[in-house]
């Protein structure tokens, strides 16, 4: 959002500097020195938007290299539905980098392959929607928000076992 | 982050049979004690060239599936009749057959006949005799007939092989995307045919009562959604494409009412859709999980899953008195139930020691039965005749079909030769 109140900003230079050399009219010189300081203002204006602009790429570059440095998955206990403090941690990071911009996200919920397969998409919908929430109550809109449960039929790890298991009851963030 | 653009998964609807080659294959792994021996005698071919079916075989190892019967090996058999008047009766004594099916298969055109004759070796008498006709390319189904009225001449109770199965399978992508398949097959796994493709899960199948259409859960616009589809013509209709879950369709008895699961007003709960006007209409309201619906036989109450207790168990809910009762109190985990058409014998996913298994629970006599001592047991679906359960399991690493009778005495496996199986739909009595 930085950048449209210096956008605004040359602009309002401009329309000044126009007004004024349409105004004094009378001296060729004066004419000409308005169009040069005119042009100079806007010059200036589009330099400083340009950096302004190109610093608020930057930061929402380093929101999103910090975002992406937790990752886009976010683990949970068994049949829980509870933010691991590392997820809060990590989505802190998400949400930081959706500010100042429009992006929408896609929440996809998983479960392991324990309980029926319609109670576990009920549950990955649960994960996905414990994510939604936290996310709006810190300020991201809802409507840039989908979240979709896929309950155990999208696993990381086939297998069983914990070390399987603990992979697969996730939420992605795509 | 990408933006919310519903990309239309590559799916495929394709309704031409795989080949002849049979996807699942039998392997009994637990028969009754003491099952009854019958010989099934290779029909006489009465057509031109070689008979394009063994009728016999398809008889013989529908009659071994069901536990109750112990076919006698076709290299023990001392004759081959085909005729009442080429019997020796001290053959069959002699191999202790108690049983001898023999029979007749003639074509007409496109049509085939088949005549069959069921004796009593000890008592040297005919016990029945029988007749099949039809289309020569439903050969299987044919014979299936046979071994309904010989198991129903013989038990007492309605034989259930003339029936399908639908049912999902999955090829693994390891780091990618995996295929889903929803496959009809004959009850013995034959035959089978590829009714939808997709990159994109499939879930839930299930049947109308008569038989002619089925319902399933597809993610292929990227999300769940429910849909229908007439097996005849292959026409389908997508019925619902609600925000959230959109699950486990199941039909009511008359055919004229989905019971489904949604979460579009918050929490997932139990609603009806009128399937002439699509008209909703909310079943239950609460802020728990309630999932799984399935029809009690007569159409005037549901069965489903809530955690609502703490825990998933199973609930009745009550149509007209619009009241919930809770129906399993016995172990910390009783989920998707269904029901057998006598109302009475209710089976379900139970957990015990943490490992799921397929049990019967007695509505009458409130007694549970656990039937599966394997450790990943779900999604039981209950023969049209309540005599066995087909369910989903895991064997060697791999998703299968597996089978176990309601008294927990037959047990049989149906693993498939690539991908993993799940979600078994035992189709109701076909009509002809």
């Amino acid at each position: 959002m930085k950048h449209l109140p210096v956008a605004g900003k040359a602009i309002i230079l401009l329309f000044t500097a126009s007004l004024l050399a349409a105004c004094s009219g009378s001296s060729k010189k004066e004419e000409e020195a308005a169009a040069a300081a005119a042009a100079a203002a806007a010059a200036s204006a589009q330099s400083e938007q340009q950096a302004t602009a190109s610093a608020a790429a930057a930061e929402q570059q380093r929101l999103r290299d910090a975002a992406a440095a937790y990752g886009n998955v976010f683990y949970f206990d068994y049949d829980s539905y509870n933010l691991k403090p590392e997820a809060v941690e990590a989505l802190d990071a998400h949400i930081s980098s959706m500010q100042g911009n429009e992006s929408t996200v896609r929440l996809e919920g998983h479960t392991d392959e324990r309980g029926t397969r319609e109670y576990n998409m009920a549950l990955g919908e649960r994960r996905a929607n414990a994510v939604r929430d936290y996310m709006v109550v810190n300020g991201v809109p809802s409507y840039r928000i989908e979240s979709v449960s896929y309950g155990e039929e999208r696993p990381i790890a086939y297998g069983s076992g914990e070390s399987n298991w603990s992979q697969n009851r996730r939420v992605e963030l795509k | 982050m990408k933006r919310l653009i519903l990309a239309i998964a590559p799916v495929v609807l394709v309704l031409a049979a795989l080949g002849a080659r049979a996807e699942l294959t039998i392997e009994i792994t637990q028969g009754m004690d003491n099952p009854s021996a019958i010989a099934v005698v290779p029909f006489a071919w009465q057509g031109p060239g070689t008979a394009p079916e063994d009728i016999a075989w398809v008889v013989d190892s529908d009659l071994a599936r069901s536990g109750q019967f112990a076919p006698v090996s076709r290299s023990d058999m001392l004759g081959r009749p085909s005729t009442q008047k080429d019997i020796f009766y001290r053959d069959w004594r002699a191999i202790e057959s108690e049983y001898l099916l023999i029979g007749r298969v003639s074509a007409q055109g496109t049509q085939m006949r088949i005549e069959y004759e069921l004796y009593d070796v000890l008592r040297q008498k005919q016990v029945h005799a029988g007749t099949e006709t039809g289309p020569a390319n439903e050969a299987r189904m044919l014979a299936h007939r046979v071994s309904d009225a010989i198991y129903k001449k013989l038990t007492g109770i309605r034989g259930a092989f003339a029936t399908r199965l639908l049912y999902v399978s999955v090829t693994r992508v390891p780091g990618g995307k995996d295929y889903f398949r929803l496959t009809l097959a004959d009850s013995d796994g034959a035959r089978p045919i590829v009714l939808l493709e997709s990159r994109e899960p499939v879930m839930a199948p299930g049947w109308s009562p008569d038989g002619t259409q089925i319902s399933y859960v597809s993610f292929e616009s990227g999300r769940p959604a429910i849909y229908r589809q007439n097996l005849s013509t292959g026409a389908r209709e997508q019925l619902t494409n609600f925000k959230g879950l959109n699950g486990a369709p199941a039909w009511s008895p008359d055919g004229n009412t989905m019971a489904m699961v949604l979460s579009k007003d918050g929490s997932p709960d139990i609603y009806l859709m009128n399937l002439a006007t699509k008209k909703l209409t909310r079943v239950t309201r609460h802020y728990a999980i309630d999932t799984e619906p399935t029809w009690m036989p007569d159409g005037r109450s549901l069965l489903f899953t809530s955690d609502r207790g703490g825990r998933p168990q199973i609930y009745r809910y009550d149509l007209r008195t619009a009241t919930t009762e809770r129906v399993t109190f016995e172990g910390g985990y009783n989920a998707r139930a269904r029901i057998a058409q006598d109302g009475r014998n209710m089976v379900l996913v139970h957990q015990q020691n943490g490992r799921f298994h397929i049990a019967l629970l007695d509505l009458v006599t409130n007694r549970l039965q656990v039937l599966t001592s394997t450790e990943l047991d779900e999604s039981p679906s209950i023969a049209p005749n309540g005599s066995m359960v087909l369910y989903a399991t895991k064997h060697a690493g791999r998703g299968i079909l597996a089978a176990v009778s309601v008294d927990g005495g037959v047990k049989f496996r149906l693993p498939s030769r690539d991908g993993d199986v799940r979600e078994p739909a035992w189709s109701p009595y076909m009509s002809r």
